[in-house]
């Protein structure tokens, strides 16, 4: 009983201290969780709704490795980032091993099914004769593509919080690829697995209480908002 | 089926040789299909006639698997030309279709996404907000409308566009029959301010009856008559069309003399000894059914001595009233349903049961071979 409770105490003496090794990995965590899901929401919303509007040969097959990378384990998306990035592999020449740039790129991987998957599912479900009522209203297609993205922003946010969510709390992928690396690579989530093979439990909670925070904040900000435009 | 002959450039709209296939079946087969200036064509026809992708096709969102749509004149087939006619028709469905924003945002959509000033855009919304009663309501968030006042929302947002080709899909279908009337009689008064060109589809030969300036009816993909309103109404070309657009007395019968162009037909077994007098080139002895519309029969309380051929006695067996008009059902030996205002229905003192009148001429009867 001792080991915890000392360990929250030194939590947050810690946190209210503001230690410079803990903000350090918290900025660091926050912006490449937060660069890989802008690019994934770029990129997967572009994708979800040219998949969610048209039909062409492979769509369901591309709808099925889609949905299947929804569910991959990240770290067998972290074996396949470190192959292709490692020394003698085909990007190799980049010398991202071991970089932040490398953790952006795994969780890039895992978040772009999900967003692009959930992007997709929304425009699918809104009412076909819209897209003609729009089209009859005069829009070109790219005005088109930006209204029914718009129209479905709310599906959207949970897409972002889905996306957000699944790469913050990631660590098999951001271990490999990252290395944990003191004041380079060093995240939440790889400094937690560490500090508790180290038998470093307060640092390990302040971490934990953290990475909870963090979650929740984006999660209550995203559903504030998809409170505010629901009818009253 | 009456051609009309006007030149190409003066057609708003025109259709040629189009068909629409789905599943290996050919849903729609139109050989030929003009749209005038100014006039209001409904097309009418029972469910799955057709009309829809007939509308669709006409107005260039949906392909059809070949034939050639004309905009005044032009081809109307590359992304660039459909989206040239887009940006000057409007499209009314029946659902309302807005978008999950305010009525003010929904209803200057298409004058945004066609790129109109802004003050101009405030000026015409503001207007046609008015003209359809929901100024008030411009701040309001589309999902929180009524029926009535979405689609009236969705009539403004077409309007405010000042379109050259009106397309509506059932537009009254699925309201309450109180908001309904309400807008229908909006839309009327608009329309004939606007003198916009429409294309309106509906099941409902009401509809046409008060709306139309030509009707086309579509049974199975194709166009089984096209006319004038009275064309069609008082001249369906079979029973099916005639029993479509509410020819409600059609009464089987055999020719038995033709003088001059005025026949006697001898009406059924069950009533021996009635005769029908028409105008119709058909021979003695050949079977027709008559068809009379229920508004050219004249009801009187005692025998009348005007100029109509057929005056027949009967008994009111049914007395259905609805908005300004009555239906009454009368059996003279066979029956007959006739239709009259409210207001004449009570001076006659009408009810179930009552002896009464039915007269109607020999030109109000309209004979179909069997």
């Amino acid at each position: 009983m001792d080991l915890i409770l000392e360990g929250i105490v030194r939590a947050f003496r810690l946190l209210i201290q503001g230690d410079p090794a803990v903000i350090k990995i918290t900025l660091l965590s926050l912006a490449i969780s937060l660069s890989a899901t802008a690019i994934s929401l770029v990129i997967g919303i572009t994708l979800g709704t040219v998949i969610g509007l048209n039909v062409f040969r492979g769509r369901r097959f591309l709808v099925s490795l889609i949905n299947t990378g929804m569910g991959s384990p990240p770290v067998v998306v972290g074996l396949i980032v470190s192959v292709m990035l490692w020394r003698n592999g085909p990007l190799g020449i980049f010398h991202l091993m071991y970089t932040p740039y490398a953790i952006v790129i795994a969780q890039l991987i895992i978040s772009l099914p999900i967003i692009t998957g959930f992007t997709m599912a929304s425009i699918q479900q809104i009412d076909p004769k819209l897209r003609l009522q729009l089209v009859a209203l005069g829009a070109s297609r790219g005005q088109l593509l930006w209204l029914l993205v718009r129209d479905t922003r709310l599906p959207l946010l949970a897409a972002v919080m889905a996306g957000f969510g699944s790469i913050i709390s990631e660590v098999g992928a951001a271990m490999m690829v990252g290395g944990n690396i003191t004041g380079q690579t060093r995240v939440l989530t790889t400094a937690i697995v560490m500090e508790v093979g180290k038998g470093d439990f307060g640092l390990a909670i302040a971490l934990g209480i953290i990475l909870m925070a963090l979650v929740y904040l984006v999660n209550l900000a995203l559903t504030l908002i998809q409170q505010r435009s629901k009818p009253r | 089926m009456r051609q009309e002959t006007v030149s190409t450039s003066t057609l708003a709209l025109e259709a040629r040789d189009i068909s629409v296939v789905r599943g290996g079946v050919k849903v729609l087969e139109i050989p030929s299909l003009q749209v005038l200036p100014n006039e209001v064509l409904v097309v009418i026809g029972p469910n799955g006639s057709g009309k829809t992708t007939l509308l669709l096709t006409l107005a260039g969102l949906l392909r059809p698997a070949s034939g050639t749509l004309l905009y005044q004149g032009q081809p109307a087939t590359t992304q660039a030309e459909l989206l040239r006619l887009h940006r000057r028709m409007a499209v009314v469905f029946q659902e309302a279709l807005l978008l999950n924003s305010t009525v003010w945002d929904n209803v200057t959509l298409g004058l945004r996404l066609r790129g109109v000033a802004k003050e101009e855009i405030k000026t015409r919304a503001d207007k046609w907000l008015e003209r359809f009663g929901i100024a008030s309501l411009a701040g309001r968030q589309a999902r929180t409308l009524s029926g009535g006042e979405a689609k009236r929302t969705s009539l403004a947002r077409a309007f405010v566009l000042q379109p050259d080709i009106l397309f509506l899909d059932e537009p009254f279908n699925g309201l309450d029959s109180h908001s309904r009337q309400a807008i229908i009689d909006d839309f009327e008064g608009v329309l004939r301010e606007t003198r916009t060109t429409t294309v309106l589809v509906t099941h409902d030969s009401n509809e046409a009856l008060a709306l139309a300036h030509r009707v086309i009816v579509l049974m199975d993909g194709r166009i089984r008559q096209l006319g004038s309103r009275e064309e069609v109404f008082s001249n369906p070309v079979d029973e099916q069309v005639a029993a479509f657009v509410g020819v409600e007395n059609i009464i089987d019968g055999v020719v038995t003399s033709n003088q001059g162009g005025i026949i006697n037909v001898s009406i059924g077994p069950s009533s021996p000894g009635s005769i029908i007098e028409a105008v119709a080139d058909s021979a003695a002895g050949e079977k027709v059914s008559v068809c009379i519309r229920p508004e050219e029969i004249t009801l009187t309380v005692s025998r009348a001595s005007s100029s109509a051929r057929n005056s027949f006695s009967g008994t009111i067996t049914r007395l259905v009233s609805f908005g300004a008009f009555s239906r009454v059902e009368i059996d003279c030996g066979f029956p007959l349903v006739v239709l009259v205002t409210k207001r004449s229905a009570e001076e006659m003192g009408l009810e179930k049961g009552k002896q009464i009148f039915a007269s109607f001429k020999a030109t109000g009867v309209h004979v179909i071979k069997r």
